[in-house]
C-alpha cells in the first residue's frame, strides 16, 4: 500500500515551510522575505486525484490572527497521541523550529512577537489563490468543504449565511458537510442547500420523526476523477442536537450511525468506487474510533475539533487529515489511484499567510461586496486590549475570560459561564478592538444572555457533564469543543475519572467560601441549548463592558486547577 | 435582582438534568432478565442492539434489535425505575426476527437485549446511552 518513500514525503511538507535563514530577525519585512508564495505552494504533482480540504472557516472571509491552543489533553488512548500535543512537544514531533512560520502556525508559543513577524492568516481571497495554483497543477482537483462555513461573523449572522455561500460559491467547492449552518434553522438551511450548486453530504443526517435518511442530504457523491471512481462520503456533525438547539432543526436527527457508515463504504465499494473519502464533520477523535470500526475508507478529512496536522495520521489503512479552522490552512492530498485501490498518499498542510500568498482580486471584490453594507458597524472601535485574546484551550482562553468578566459586572452576577467553542481570533497585545472583534467570538443564533438562580449542587451537575462530553475516555461519548468557561468560580478537576467524580473543590471567587450545594448563586451565562432563553445578546453585552474598561486587560486566569493529565 | 418565574423556565434546564449521574443496572432489571431467562447463561454475540452513543432527547430514544433465529426478544433500560420495555415474540412465519422502538431512559445507563433462541439458548447485548444536558463544541 503506501512505501515508506510516500511517508518520507509526507513528512517534508511541514519542513518545506522553512525559510532559508534569518528568523532571529522579527521584522515583518524579514519574515516575508524568507517565505514566499512558491515555497508555500510547492508541491509535487502526485498520483492521479487531488483533493482540496477546507473546513470550520466559521465566516473569517478575511485574514485574522489564530492562536492554537496551549492545552488540548487527550485521555485514554488518546493520551500523548495527536491531535493531544501542543506546544514544544509538538514541534519536536513534526520537527519545526522553534520561531519558524510553522511554530507561528501550528503551536501557541511566543504567539504575540511571531505574529507581529509573520502577520495574519487565512482570508478566502488567499485560499482561492492557493486553490486557483492547486487547480493550475490538476484541473480536476475536488474541493471539499467540512462545514462550519456560514456561522460565525457579524455579516454571516446578518445576512443569514448569504455572504458565505456567496463567497464560497465562486470557489466553486464539489461537495460539503454541515454543523453550524444547522442554527440558521432548518428553514434557511433547506433554502441554501437546494440552490447549492454542489452537493451536500450526510450519510448521518437522518429525518427525526421517521429515523430515516433525509431526502435533501445525499450519503455520498461519485467523481470521476484521474480515470478512477471517488466516492466522497459525508458525515455532518453527529452531536448537533445536543450540542446545539435541537428546537432550531426539529426535523433532523444525526448521531454517529457507524453501521449505516459501513453500509455505504460497502454500497459504494459494490458500486465501483476505487477510492473512498470521508469529508468528516466528526471531530478528530472520533473519526479515530471511527477508522478503527468502518472497514474499506482511504481517506476521512477530519473536521470539527479544529486540530491542524502537517501530517496524516494513519489508522489501520486509513488516513486521516485535520486541516485547522477560521480558514487558516487549507490541505492538499494528492492521491495515486489505480486497479481499484489506493497506492498512495501525499500531503500538505498549507498555512494561509495573509502576507505572503497574493489574495485573489476578485474574490476580494466580492468579499468587499458583501461586507460593504455593514462596513460602518463592523469597523467601529469599541476599545483596545492590553493583552493577548485567544480562545482555545481546554479549561480557558483570555477572550472568554473576558466575556465572563462582562457578564459578571454588566449583567451582576456572582458566577459566570460560557461556552467551551473552538471557534474565534485572537487579538493582539496593543490592538484595537472593533465590533467585528467581538461579534468574531460570539456571533450566533442563540445568543441570549440569561441570567438566573442556580444551586450549588446543580452547578457541579453542570460541570460535570460537561466535563465528561470531553473528557469521556470513549470518543463517541465526547462532542468536540472545550471545557464550559467560568467567572467568579473555581474548581479543581482530575481529568481521569468518572463522571460524577471529576469536579471538586468549587469555590465562590469573590468570597473564597466553598460553593454550598443546597445554597443559591446568580448565574449569567449565554448560548443555552434551551427555547426562549432572554436576556441581551451576549456581543451588546462583552461591547459595553469593553467601552466601560477603554483599555482591557485580563490577568492569568488560575482558578481552574487541573489533575490527572 | 429577582428573577421572574419566566426568566426562571426559559433557562429551563429542567428537573430531568438532576438526573444525569450514571444510573447503575439495579435489582429490578437483573429480575427482569432472570424472569425471561429462568437464570440461565447467555452468550455475547447472536444479538444485534443499535443505539445512539447519546441520546437527542431522552424521552423518546430511538433503538433496533435484531436477533436472527430467535424466538423472543426482551428489552430492559437496566437504569429505569421500571426497567422492563417490551418484549417482541417471533413466530414461525415471521420473515426476520428484527424490530424497532422508541424508548425513554430516566438517564445515562446501559440498555440491554436478551434473545431467546429457538433452540432455548440466550444471548444478549448491551449499549449504554448517554442521555446529557448538552452544551457546545467546535
Amino acid at each position: 500500500m503506501i512505501s515508506r518513500r510516500d511517508f518520507l514525503q509526507v513528512s517534508m511538507a511541514a519542513s518545506a515551510l522553512y525559510g532559508a535563514s534569518g528568523f532571529g530577525n522579527w521584522a515583518r519585512l524579514a519574515a516575508q522575505q524568507s517565505l514566499t508564495q512558491d515555497q508555500l505552494l510547492e508541491f509535487e504533482t502526485f498520483g492521479n486525484i487531488s483533493l482540496i480540504h477546507v473546513t470550520d472557516i466559521h465566516a473569517q472571509l478575511k485574514p485574522i490572527f489564530f492562536r492554537e491552543p496551549e492545552v488540548n489533553l487527550g485521555i485514554g488512548n488518546a493520551q500523548g497521541q495527536m491531535p493531544h500535543v501542543t506546544g514544544a512537544a509538538f514541534r519536536k514531533a513534526y520537527g519545526i523550529e522553534d520561531g519558524s512560520p510553522s511554530a507561528y502556525a501550528l503551536t501557541y508559543n511566543d504567539f504575540s512577537a511571531l505574529a507581529q513577524a509573520y502577520g495574519r492568516v487565512g482570508g478566502l481571497d488567499r485560499v482561492s489563490t492557493v486553490i486557483n495554483a492547486i487547480r493550475a497543477d490538476r484541473p480536476d482537483a475536488l474541493l471539499l468543504d467540512g462545514g462550519d462555513t456560514w456561522h460565525g461573523s457579524y455579516t454571516c449572522y446578518q445576512t443569514a449565511g448569504q455572504d458565505m455561500v456567496n463567497v464560497m460559491n465562486a470557489l466553486k467547492p464539489d461537495a460539503m458537510t454541515f454543523h453550524w449552518e444547522f442554527t440558521l434553522g432548518s428553514e434557511r438551511v433547506n433554502e441554501i442547500v437546494e440552490g447549492l450548486p454542489f452537493a451536500s453530504l450526510g450519510q448521518n443526517v437522518f429525518d427525526a420523526e421517521w429515523d430515516e435518511p433525509a431526502e435533501l442530504f445525499k450519503p455520498y457523491k461519485f467523481f470521476e476523477r484521474g480515470g478512477a471512481k471517488v466516492a466522497v462520503i459525508g458525515q455532518a456533525f453527529p452531536y448537533m442536537p445536543i450540542a446545539n438547539p435541537s428546537w432550531m432543526f426539529p426535523e433532523y436527527s444525526f448521531g454517529i450511525r457507524d453501521e449505516n457508515m459501513q453500509a455505504m463504504v460497502d454500497e459504494v465499494r459494490d458500486a465501483g468506487a476505487d477510492v473512498v473519502v470521508v469529508l468528516s464533520h466528526n471531530g478528530f477523535d472520533v473519526d479515530k474510533k471511527m477508522a478503527g470500526r468502518v472497514r474499506g475508507i482511504d481517506v476521512i478529512l477530519s473536521g470539527h475539533t479544529h486540530d491542524a496536522l502537517p501530517e496524516p495520521v494513519l489508522v489501520g489503512k486509513t488516513h486521516i487529515i485535520a486541516s485547522g479552522s477560521n480558514g487558516k490552512f487549507v490541505s492538499r492530498v494528492d492521491l495515486d489511484v489505480r486497479d481499484g485501490q489506493m497506492m498512495g498518499l501525499k500531503h500538505k498542510l498549507i498555512p494561509i499567510f495573509s502576507d505572503v500568498i497574493a489574495p485573489d482580486p476578485v474574490i476580494t471584490a466580492l468579499i468587499d461586496e458583501q461586507r460593504a453594507p455593514y462596513e460602518a458597524a463592523l469597523s467601529e472601535v469599541i476599545g483596545k486590549t492590553d493583552s493577548l485574546l485567544y480562545r482555545r484551550g481546554n479549561f480557558n482562553g483570555t477572550w472568554d475570560d473576558l466575556i465572563c468578566d462582562a457578564l459578571l459586572s454588566e449583567r451582576e452576577a456572582d458566577i459566570a459561564m460560557s461556552p467551551g467553542v473552538r471557534w474565534g481570533p485572537s487579538i493582539l497585545p496593543g490592538q484595537e478592538i472593533t465590533r467585528e472583534d467581538i461579534w468574531n467570538v460570539t456571533s450566533m443564533t442563540y445568543p441570549n444572555a440569561y441570567r438566573t438562580e442556580m444551586t450549588g449542587e446543580f452547578i457541579h451537575i453542570i460541570l460535570e457533564d460537561v466535563g465528561d462530553n470531553l473528557f469521556n475516555p470513549d470518543p463517541y461519548y465526547q462532542q468536540g469543543g472545550d471545557m464550559v468557561r467560568v467567572g467568579g468560580l473555581g474548581y479543581r478537576i482530575d481529568v481521569t475519572k468518572p463522571q460524577g467524580q471529576r469536579i471538586t473543590d468549587m469555590t465562590l471567587l469573590k468570597t473564597g467560601e466553598a460553593i454550598d450545594p443546597a445554597k443559591t448563586y446568580v448565574v449569567a451565562g449565554w448560548a443555552s441549548v434551551n427555547a426562549g432563553t432572554e436576556g441581551p445578546p451576549i456581543w451588546d453585552v462583552v461591547e459595553s463592558h469593553i467601552r466601560n474598561q477603554g483599555t482591557v486587560t485580563v490577568a492569568p486566569n488560575t482558578s481552574v486547577e487541573v489533575i490527572g493529565a | 435582582m429577582e428573577l421572574s418565574r419566566r426568566e426562571t423556565l426559559a433557562l429551563g434546564l429542567g428537573a430531568a438534568v438532576m438526573a444525569l449521574v450514571p444510573f447503575r443496572a439495579n435489582a429490578a432489571a437483573a429480575d427482569a432478565i432472570s424472569a425471561f431467562t429462568g437464570g440461565a447463561e447467555m452468550a455475547d454475540g447472536g444479538v444485534s442492539l443499535t443505539a445512539p452513543e447519546i441520546a437527542e432527547n431522552g424521552n423518546t430514544v430511538p433503538i433496533e434489535v435484531s436477533a436472527p433465529g430467535a424466538v423472543s426478544i426482551l428489552i430492559v433500560a437496566a437504569g429505569n425505575p421500571e426497567p422492563g420495555v417490551a418484549t417482541f415474540n417471533f413466530g414461525p412465519l415471521a420473515a426476520e426476527q428484527a424490530a424497532s422502538t422508541r424508548i425513554r431512559l430516566a438517564g445515562t445507563q446501559d440498555v440491554i437485549a436478551v434473545a431467546k433462541m429457538a433452540d432455548g439458548n440466550f444471548a444478549k447485548a448491551s449499549a449504554t446511552v448517554k442521555v446529557t444536558i448538552g452544551g457546545c463544541g467546535g
